[in-house]
């Protein structure tokens, strides 16, 4: 675009643009900073009014939300002996002791299990269906398309109803399974999706080269288009690794325990004792993941969010 | 109860006689509340992992989630929790639906008598149908709604002067409703020590069962009654009588005169919160939190007073009750096992060293023991209590019942929707279309 | 671009590729690929709706399974609908729906627009904004708790700080008044940056030389953002739309942290009433009538507003 160009804008309404959108910029990550900044707070700090900007860090929120502690009397504090380490250090200044680990680990791990389980199953499925939706004439294609596309349109809440039902009868409830098959189901139409159309993208010559050599269609396939796909495949990944990542409806209601993820669990946190900066440090460490990813996706974000109905 | 639990109860009570000890060491999973007293049972848990060779797990989850994940974990038979410490008003479906196992004949071949226990507690937690002498549970933990108050800011003689001259008596722990509010109004907004108090805190939580927990425990002596004595599931006239209005309608003048801001969704740990910070003079909750005042910096050391839940307009004094029995899952497949941490969590030494770690013992050899009252300051409010309870319903429909309470009273009391009148009229429509549904009335 | 994903697909129906007799025949492979996800979406889509219809004629309680199970008919859906609760919470959902659709449009356009005048670091300043869409909502809506507590909150403290209200003297999820608005405000915070994305693409979809030639015929400024800029994105601002009626529709884990649906019932979406009548009450055949309702209601706005949306793109 020439400087002569009509709609370039002039300096002045870029510097005005530009101040203006800093300044959204700053007001959107304001809540994300004072999140992470109340992780780092002692519970005084805050809830100390007026809110403290400056304060001293402190890792009290990570230790609580790591660990769970019992009151101790000063007798039996005294019989223990100084504190062996930082974290003991930590929760002795108010008379406790640690009595073992919290449960916030297993469920990020959960989190972890169910949400590359899931992701690893939609998109192997959804790059088969993708790439014969892509090359091949399938009967009542687009109807198959469409009917993929609106089993999002029902409310979680109302497709957990029959699961409910569905998982009590197989045994399912509860179990890390049963919500990679479930978070498949519903990942699996934005896999198909986004994947159809980073395949449409590839230009179908490169095969017919291949077959032209002797390949079969499945080598084809393999050897030819599942590595020009890489990209397209990588980043549908990421989209529903979020999506299991984040989902909190069917976790609430088919997990209690053992295959609870980290999404129904933080708010747990402050029904305990009010500990804020425990909830802001768990809050932290399970966004942090998300941040880094989405920081790596922007290219692909738009494609992503909107079931790739719009490219840039 | 359906056949599948029976069998198991048959079953487990003709092995419970003859069974041998830590016949093979199990791992227990016993689900409860996380809260102070659950601290305390991990403790005291430990001298059953070593006597037997079980070892125990515990899954605890926050009061606002509980009942919502532990009947979920029911209704879904799952097998996560071997032991269930569940909320009293559980045991009419739990017993109907199958989810606890039944313990008559476990009781009867161990020796465990329910008359050992405080008969309200029995009734309360133990019993379906009730008054009933079929048993679902152990009474594990005895609880009823009482009041703290700032026993340190009460005994201030400038506040004293001030408050008998604009009221005309002294400023103690209020007998009536009516001397609760004057105080509330009293402490309302009044600086102390630079910072701003309130009168009092009370429940008002939407999403469980706060806002009933807490304005039943007023309406009960206001005259309210869940049915006609006479006539069960008769209601019309008694659930919405004079008396119950008044009583629903004093409980949102409390709310809007003496509560501090933003104290529209609380319950036990926004109680506790605001408490112990200081900010109220007067404060609602159950009786598991006074052991935690005592141990407190801030209000510890004599600084806080208990009382019984005042008396009404009529001189009628009735409490909540609260508390839960200990029971065994059905879903189980550790039953043995867990029959006997039953079996070890009903003998009186156990029983004597839960109270002592804060536990609310419900075993009349620890509470009627002369040495009791004394034992903490605490202690007499909370026999007192204990002595006046009243509870919700305990019918297997309990959560539609209690989800309509909410809303009507949250809809009236926060959200200044229609007048108590409408709220109580509501009340009888909804439970009698409930009571139809199940063929009850 | 502009194309709804239907259209799309129907666009890229493949040529017919020489097909090889070598190994399995292509349409063999097809189904080979396709059935797997099909089977999983029947078994845990198609066939839980249609189990879902025949609960909805009953009157099931998933936690009474020794109870008998009775036919009722289409009673269940007769009592949701002659039930004032369901307009109430229908009117709540609408509250919140028109409310942060117009809020987002507005502020999402107006981003998108100044974003388009490519002043220098846009890109980081996007990434930034953009962050909030990705959070879980179950989290944010948790955690947005502690920025609306009076007094000690940060919303509260700079609405005091700006305006000189006492920060004490007004709570955003306790307040009838306040508290539609303050499930608003998240929901903008967190999804302006989506409509925002999808008009930047509008934008940036815009030949230069349409500009270049209304610039020619002396149009002004103004004029031109009404006749060019406006329609050519608005397709795109449908769309938008269309995701975020139907995400807001469903609308449960933010909301249900925020407020739980309080005070009283004022924030009470449709979702969280679905939530309390199938697990709270357990009222399974009537809580399965109301899903059916609320999908029959979501899938005969959102065909009707795709209708209005093609009408547009062929203007």
């Amino acid at each position: 675009m020439s400087d002569f160009s009509v709609i370039a804008a002039t300096p002045r309404q870029k510097w005005i643009a530009g101040s203006l959108v800093v300044l959204y910029a700053v007001i959107t990550i304001l809540p994300l900073v004072w999140i992470v900044a109340t992780g780092f707070k002692s519970p005084a700090d805050a809830i100390a009014y007026p809110p403290k900007v400056v304060f001293e860090p402190t890792l009290e929120g990570y230790v609580n939300l790591f660990t769970t502690r019992s009151r101790a009397t000063p007798e039996t504090l005294e019989t223990l002996g100084p504190p062996d380490s930082w974290y003991d250090r930590i929760v002795r200044q108010y008379g406790m002791v640690i009595s073992g680990p919290s449960r916030y680990g297993e469920r990020f791990l959960n989190s972890v299990i169910i949400g590359f389980g899931s992701t690893f199953l939609s998109v192997f499925l959804g790059t088969l269906a993708a790439y014969a939706f892509s090359r091949f004439k399938v009967p009542l294609k687009d109807d198959l398309l469409f009917f993929i596309l609106s089993t999002r349109m029902m409310p979680p809440i109302a497709v957990a109803i029959p699961i409910f039902l569905m998982f009590r009868t197989l045994g399912l409830s509860d179990t890390h399974l049963g919500m990679i098959l479930l978070y498949t189901a519903v990942n699996i139409s934005l896999s198909v999706w986004l994947l159809k159309g980073f395949i449409d993208e590839i230009p179908r010559e490169y095969e017919e080269a291949a077959l032209i050599d002797g390949y079969t269609r499945f080598q084809a396939f393999r050897k030819v288009v599942l590595p020009q796909a890489a990209t397209g495949i990588a980043s549908t990944a990421i989209f529903c690794l979020i999506f299991a990542w984040n989902e909190y409806a069917f976790a609430v209601l088919l997990t209690s325990g053992t295959a609870q993820t980290a999404p129904p669990f933080i708010p747990t946190i402050i029904g305990v004792g009010k500990d804020w900066p425990a909830v802001a440090a768990g809050t932290t460490l399970f966004l942090i993941p998300v941040m880094v990813f989405t920081i790596m996706l922007r290219k692909h974000l738009l494609r992503g969010i909107t079931f790739g109905a719009v490219r840039k | 109860m359906n056949t599948k639990g029976l069998l198991a109860a048959i079953g487990l009570a003709a092995g419970a006689g003859v069974m041998a000890p830590a016949a093979q060491a199990e791992d227990l999973t016993l689900c409860w509340a996380s809260w102070d007293p659950a601290n305390a049972l991990v403790e005291l848990s430990k001298d059953f992992e070593a006597e037997s060779g079980h070892s125990m797990n515990f899954e605890f989850v926050p009061w606002p989630n509980f009942a919502d994940r532990m009947l979920n974990e029911l209704n879904s038979g799952g097998q996560l929790c071997d032991l269930m410490i569940g909320d009293s008003q559980w045991i009419g479906g739990s017993a109907e639906n199958g989810h606890y196992i039944k313990l008559n004949d476990f009781f009867d071949a161990n020796g465990i008598k329910m008359d050992d226990f405080i008969d309200a507690t029995v009734v309360g937690y133990s019993e379906w149908p009730k008054n009933t002498p079929n048993y679902w549970a152990l009474p594990a933990f005895g609880d009823v709604v009482g009041w703290t108050y700032r026993k340190d800011w009460f005994e201030r003689p400038a506040l004293m002067a001030e408050f008998k001259d604009k009221y005309g008596y002294d400023l103690a722990a209020p007998e009536t409703f009516a001397q609760l509010k004057d105080i509330a109004e009293f402490f309302q907004k009044r600086e102390i020590d630079g910072k701003t108090v309130y009168g009092a805190s009370i429940y008002t939580e939407r999403g469980s069962e706060g806002i009933t927990m807490g304005a039943m425990d007023v309406l009960y002596s206001f005259g309210f009654k869940y049915e006609n004595p006479e006539k069960p599931y008769d209601m019309e006239g008694f659930v919405n009588s004079p008396g119950a209005v008044a009583g629903l309608e004093y409980y949102k003048e409390l709310y809007d005169c003496c509560t501090p801001p933003g104290a529209s969704n609380g319950y036990m740990s926004e109680g506790i919160d605001a408490f112990k910070s200081g900010q109220v003079a007067m404060q609602m909750n159950f009786a598991f939190t006074w052991p935690g005042f005592e141990n407190d910096a801030s209000v510890g050391k004599g600084k806080t007073g208990y009382f019984v839940n005042p008396a009404g307009p009529d001189g009628e004094q009735f409490a909540q009750l609260g508390g839960q029995g200990i029971s065994v899952v059905a879903y189980s497949e550790k039953q043995d096992a867990a029959l006997e941490y039953i079996k070890w969590f009903a003998k009186p030494e156990v029983q004597a060293k839960w109270w002592e770690m804060g536990g609310f013992s419900c075993l009349k050899a620890v509470t009627l023991d002369p040495s009791f009252p004394a034992s903490q300051p605490y202690a007499q409010t909370f026999l007192d209590s204990m002595a006046v309870v009243k509870d919700f319903w305990a019918e297997p429909s309990y959560a539609i019942l209690l989800q309509d309470t909410q809303k009507r009273f949250h809809d009236y009391v926060v959200a200044g929707q229609g007048t108590a009148q409408e709220a109580l009229d509501g009340l009888v429509s909804d439970w009698t279309e409930t009571f139809e549904d199940d063929g009850k009335l | 671009m502009t194309q709804t994903p239907i259209e799309r697909a129907a666009a890229a129906t493949p040529p017919a590729i020489v097909t090889r007799v070598k190994g399995i025949s292509d349409r063999t492979l097809a189904w080979i690929f396709v059935a797997p996800t099909i089977f999983l979406l029947l078994a845990i889509n198609i066939f839980p709706l249609i189990w879902t219809i025949r609960l909805s004629l009953t009157n099931y309680r998933a936690n009474r399974t020794n109870a008998e199970v009775e036919w009722v008919g289409l009673r269940n859906y007769e009592r949701i609908l002659t039930d004032g609760d369901i307009w109430h919470s229908m009117q709540a959902t609408a509250h919140f729906l028109i409310w942060t659709i117009v809020l987002q449009v507005l502020i999402g356009f107006t981003l998108a627009y100044l974003i388009n005048k490519k002043f220098k670091g846009n890109d980081l300043w996007t990434t930034i904004i953009v962050l909030p869409m990705m959070l879980s909502p179950a989290v944010v809506g948790n955690f947005w708790t502690f920025l609306y507590q009076p007094q000690i909150g940060l919303f509260n403290y700079v609405v005091s700080f700006f305006s000189g209200v006492d920060p004490s003297s007004f709570s955003m999820i306790g307040s009838v008044n306040l508290a539609p608005w303050a499930i608003v405000i998240v929901d903008t915070w967190m999804w302006t940056p989506f409509v925002m994305l999808i008009c930047l693409a509008g934008l940036r979809s815009i030949p230069d030389y349409i500009y270049e030639a209304a610039a020619i015929d002396r149009a002004s400024p103004w004029r031109q953002f009404w006749t060019i800029t406006v329609p050519m994105v608005l397709p795109f601002l449908m769309l938008a739309v269309l995701f975020r009626g139907i995400e807001n529709f469903k609308m449960f884990d933010m909301v249900t942290l925020l407020t739980g649906g309080g005070p009283g019932s004022t924030t009470e979406l449709t979702s969280i009433t679905l939530k309390r009548e199938a697990f709270e009450k357990w009222r399974t055949g009537y809580s399965s009538a109301y899903a059916i309702i609320l999908f029959v209601t979501v899938f005969g706005l959102a065909s009707i507003y795709v209708k209005a949306l093609n009408k547009v793109k062929e203007r």
